[in-house]
């Protein structure tokens, strides 16, 4: 396999201009879809067949009076352990040599699994073809040199490309001077391998929370749940036939039977 | 700007008045820069956007009250002794006497001296009154240079009069008529006057937030005051920071697609004051600074045009130069009011779309249905080529009837950059070729061939005319090709090259005839050069083997030693980046401190002849006569342009030579700093039909401050952008910006349509009731604000309603430029 390759997206730096959103349906010539009213000046609200980056714009009013704006450009994770990929039966989504994860248009039989798997919400479903689809760090771009679209067109620098430990390398630094300049909260997401979902390899830096920018504090596959869900289905069975012996025994004994009330 | 965009990394604290993340996003890649090195970001502006979102301190300020802010921020910094006393001193004119006469605002309540009413019999009748700036002056002495007082002490310094003048301008008053809270301006003011000294710099970005008001200039005029008195100018991580609106404004300008410059801003002549060359020259030519040269510049521009035919004798083609009848009369509104009262028959509109971009967008679509002709060059058709098709625009115009309207349209589609060679000079004087990517489809051409065959054409119908206003179209060199013209050979001529073989003193060929000059200081006033626009001179040269460099063209980055780039494109003038630059060291030459070394004097080094020593060196061209010592006569005057040398607090413009705090000519108050509530010269054009009506001070029918603006999402009046399905979606429809509390008082909520209307039309939107608007409390009172961006109209894929339907044909005494920053409004719930 070929070394790890990786997008940053450095909140601090971003400033929601659309230009990696745009940059993107551009190089993809993904069609325009009919814009919906947000109430701000996000389109579209969530990640569709037609968007695979998407700036947020979330208005945060502070008990101080200020005002905090969180602009923040979000896209697939290619997490190293991808629900999608974990959950596709025909074997269509695969992760490419550079780390990066794939739906193969023509093995996707549409069965959606992986739509729900997706602990991001990013996968999405074309009505049109009858498929998955969802960003695919510009794998045309990557196999001839180039780095993604969004990272490319980013004005501030923002997104950034390059290979996964040098990014972490230097997303670390970055992060330690944010601190030292007074952003207490600043932190990376998903930089970090031995942390949630093995590492993201589009992680990103926050200066909050990562609640207050649509992200799952400790994402998990739903997949993970599927132990301790069958446990609880024994449960849940063992349950209802205890039930089901009681009612049969209180019938038995000629108690119940509203039918004959 | 007088700096450079990657010369802000430099910067310790910059304060954008505009919304530069929004609108200039590319440039704003060195203010993180300078961020993510430690330093702070100031925004003032009306409203919270995405450059507040990354601000260290956002500073709401009621729309139109610029220069009370900045008149707030030059007192605090001299009240508090913040200034930066050696440059100030010996940089600027603050110690130079002013003619004991003139009096400012603080004595003659609001006015400057000299203010005389012209009446309805004056020269121009949309203006009652103007100054006479007879008084405006420095005291001479014997010998005819001005008096100074190097103390500053003298009450008629300028200095002493500008502290006098803005001694009125408190934090309290600041709190007052801008509605910023005391401790937020005095927390802004203490964080960018504490760029002043030899260790910092701060840098202040503007755009059409400060230039499109009544006050436009002085507005700037305050915030290179404020920039001049902390001594952040030709320093690096200092300067003003223009940023214009285009990828090629600011060649538009230089290249003067205005009506009052010739190319190289030199002033397009007046049928009054100009009628011959030599009236021209004496006027216009200064007896000092550098602009003595501008006869060289003047007489190698009319060798560029008239080539031949322009000779010593007889002027070199002065006379076919057109001359301007007043100095306003081609100024954007001035053309739309004239072309409504049917003055104009016909009009080529190449690139602009005022149906939708300019002021009082409705007048100027019906002016355009006056016409008897009108000639559409776009990469779309835009709503200026389909005027005819304008919807009904409430109060005075049903929808446009094509029946009644006469005027014959002709739309020529334009090819866009990608699709021609050519130059673009961005926002920081940069030159930078392009090369043409693929062939424009079908008929589609560029703009310079549309205009060079206009121009073989005209030449080709005057031809044996005698006629005299057909001789300047007859004597123009126009050889640039067959069809399409060779831009590099116009970049060339623009550059300028020798017309005969040039020696120098001792008879050595400098130049051979056709040569490209190296520099304007090569020009000559005897026709023995020419040069298109003066100040690229330097774009096109000859290397060492004689073949043509265009360094418009080249690419090398910046790099350690050369954090500039100086080797990518050409920057005017003489590939300088940084203006004034010699202002950077002290008046003895020495950098003012290692940390903000820029140019120097180095004694030692090899002088101007092998007898001699000494020459300004550093990290740029120095933008001063390389060889002349400090200690020489006029070594210590960095402003090289102006006659004095020095920066200029005390600046005689068409309002006044100070900047003074007046209302927008619609305002929610009455003027809190003095009687005279307008800038009393501003141009208010008297337009019949009540197409230019206008709200009254504080009218009950009009209570809202409204401001328009620009997205990142679009361009302008949506040609580039509203088009493009990836840039049309992003925004679900044409929008007004209200605060929570407004809508709370009109019962809206986000989402519902809104009518806003003024006195001259009404628009639909929807409403984004947002947190990132906030009333302002001014002098006590609650005042509401809201916001509309103006990029929409009837064509194209993302459709709206026309937002500049709603400003007004008002103007700034100098440039005329329309107030579509802040103006009155009123806004009801629901189609009304």
């Amino acid at each position: 396999m070929a070394r790890t390759l990786a997008m940053f997206t450095d909140i601090s730096l971003c400033i929601g201009c659309r230009a990696c959103q745009v940059a993107c349906k551009q190089w993809n010539e993904l069609p325009m879809e009919d814009p919906e009213w947000t109430g701000t000046y996000q389109n579209h609200a969530h990640f569709t067949d037609k968007t695979y980056r998407l700036v947020r714009f979330v208005e945060k009013p502070q008990a101080d009076g200020r005002l905090q704006w969180d602009l923040m450009s979000d896209v697939c994770k290619h997490c190293a352990q991808a629900g999608c990929l974990e959950a596709c039966p025909t074997g269509a989504i695969y992760r490419t040599e550079y780390g990066t994860v794939n739906i193969n248009q023509d093995a996707c039989n549409g069965c959606r699994y992986c739509v729900s798997s997706c602990p991001f919400g990013v996968v999405a479903f074309n009505h049109d073809t009858g498929r998955a689809s969802k960003c695919t760090f510009c794998n045309d771009r990557i196999h001839n040199g180039l780095g993604p679209a969004c990272a490319k067109a980013c004005p501030t620098e923002s997104i950034q490309f390059g290979f996964r430990d040098e990014l972490v390398a230097k997303a670390e630094k970055r992060v330690a001077k944010l601190k030292e300049m007074g952003y207490k909260e600043a932190r990376l997401y998903g930089a970090d391998s031995n942390d949630f979902l093995g590492g993201l390899n589009a992680f990103f830096l926050l200066l909050d929370k990562p609640g207050t920018y649509n992200l799952p504090d400790k994402p998990k596959l739903p997949q993970r749940n599927v132990f301790v869900d069958s446990l609880l289905s024994v449960g849940s069975a063992v349950l209802v036939g205890l039930g089901a012996i009681v009612a049969f025994r209180e019938r038995g004994q000629g108690k119940g039977g509203g039918d004959n009330a | 700007m007088t700096t450079n965009l990657i010369d802000i990394q430099n910067s310790d604290v910059i304060m954008a008045t505009s919304n530069m993340a929004e609108n200039h996003p590319v440039g704003f890649l060195w203010v993180m820069k300078a961020k993510e090195r430690g330093a702070k970001l100031i925004h003032v502006d009306p409203r919270f956007t995405r450059t507040s979102a990354v601000a260290d301190v956002h500073v709401p300020l009621r729309s139109g009250t610029n220069i009370a802010f900045f008149g707030g921020l030059i007192n605090y910094a001299i009240q508090k002794n913040l200034y930066f006393k050696d440059y100030v001193v010996h940089y600027t004119n603050a110690s130079f006497l002013i003619d004991p006469a003139f009096k400012t605002p603080t004595d003659l309540n609001g006015l400057f001296t000299g203010l005389e009413q012209t009446g309805k019999g004056g020269p121009d009748p949309h203006v009652a009154e103007r100054y006479n700036q007879g008084s405006w002056k420095y005291q001479l002495d014997a010998e005819g240079n001005p008096k100074r007082d190097l103390t500053l002490r003298d009450p008629n310094s300028v200095f002493q009069l500008l502290r006098r003048h803005y001694s009125r301008y408190t934090p309290e008053m600041v709190e007052r008529v801008c509605g910023i809270p005391k401790q937020k301006f005095v927390e802004a003011a203490q964080l960018f006057c504490g760029t002043s000294g030899p260790e910092k710099t701060g840098s202040i970005t503007y755009a059409l937030n400060l230039t499109q008001h009544t006050n436009g200039v002085q507005n700037i005029r305050a915030l290179c005051m404020l920039q001049l008195l902390l001594g952040n100018v030709g320093r690096p991580g200092g300067g003003v920071v223009a940023l214009r609106g285009h990828a090629n404004v600011q060649g538009a300008t230089d290249l003067a697609v205005l009506y009052q410059d010739l190319p190289g801003y030199m002033a397009m002549p007046f049928r009054d004051r100009h009628p011959t060359f030599k009236d021209y020259l004496e006027t216009e030519t200064p007896k000092s600074g550098f602009w003595v040269n501008k006869p060289k510049f003047f007489v190698s521009l009319l060798k560029a045009w008239y080539g031949d035919a322009a000779t010593k004798e007889n002027d070199f083609g002065y006379d076919w130069l057109p001359k301007r009848a007043s100095a306003d009369a081609y100024s954007h509104q001035h053309i739309f009011v004239d072309m409504y009262k049917g003055k104009i028959k016909g009009f080529l509109l190449i690139g602009q779309n005022p149906a939708v971009g300019g002021p009082n967008a409705k007048l100027a679509r019906e002016a355009l249905g006056k016409l008897d002709w009108l000639i559409v060059k776009d990469i779309f058709l835009t709503e200026a080529a389909e005027f005819w098709k304008a919807p009904a625009s409430p109060p005075h115009r049903p929808a446009a009837d094509p029946k009644n309207i006469k005027t014959e349209v002709f739309f020529l589609p334009a090819a866009p950059a990608a699709e021609k060679d050519g130059s673009l000079t961005n926002t920081m004087r940069l030159i930078q070729w392009h090369e043409k990517a693929v062939d424009p489809p079908g008929d589609v051409r560029s703009d310079a061939e549309f205009i060079y065959q206009i121009g073989k054409r005209l030449k080709r119908l005057y031809a044996g005319s005698k006629a005299k206003r057909d001789q300047g179209i007859l004597a123009l060199t126009w050889e640039y090709g067959d069809k399409e013209p060779d831009m590099l050979q116009v970049l060339k001529e623009m550059n300028g090259f020798a017309l005969k073989d040039i020696t120098d003193k001792d008879g050595k060929v400098v130049y051979k005839k056709g040569d490209p000059l190296s520099t304007f200081v090569h020009l000559t006033d005897d026709g023995a050069t020419c040069s298109g626009i003066w100040i690229y001179t330097g774009v096109t040269v000859n290397d060492a083997e004689g073949k043509l460099v265009n360094r418009a063209a080249l690419r090398k980055k910046a790099d350690e030693k050369d954090y500039l780039a100086h080797g990518w494109g050409f920057a005017w003038p003489a590939n300088r980046r940084i203006l004034y630059n010699r202002a950077s060291a002290d008046l003895s030459g020495k950098p003012w401190s290692e940390k903000k070394k820029f140019i120097w004097w180095d004694a030692e080094a090899p002088g101007a002849s092998p007898d001699k020593k000494g020459k300004w060196i550093g990290m740029d061209v120095p933008d001063f006569n390389a060889f002349l010592a400090p200690d020489a006569k006029g070594g210590d005057n960095p402003y090289i342009m102006r006659a004095d040398g020095k920066g200029a607090f005390f600046g005689p413009l068409a309002d006044g030579p100070f900047p003074e705090h007046y209302e927008p000519i619609e305002s929610p108050t009455k003027n809190l700093l003095s009687k005279q509530q307008n800038n009393p010269v501003a141009k208010i054009w008297q337009v019949p039909d009540h197409r230019n009506d206008l709200a009254g001070v504080g009218s009950p029918d009009y209570p809202y401050v409204i401001t328009t603006y620009r997205l990142t999402e679009h361009h302008l009046s949506g040609v580039m952008s509203r088009y493009l399905p990836m840039l049309a979606e992003l925004f679900e429809s044409h929008f007004a910006e209200i605060s929570h509390e407004l809508a709370a008082e009109l019962g809206i909520t986000n989402g519902d349509m809104v009518t806003v209307s003024t006195p001259r039309g009404k628009i639909h939107a929807k409403a984004m009731v947002t947190n990132r608007f906030k009333p302002f409390i001014i002098n006590g009172k609650k005042t509401h604000q809201i916001g509309v961006p103006w990029h929409w109209g009837y064509n194209g894929i993302a459709k709206g309603d026309i937002t500049n339907d709603l400003s007004a044909t008002v103007g700034d005494p100098t440039v005329y430029i329309q107030e579509t920053k802040a103006f009155l409004c009123n806004v009801k719930k629901g189609v009304v």
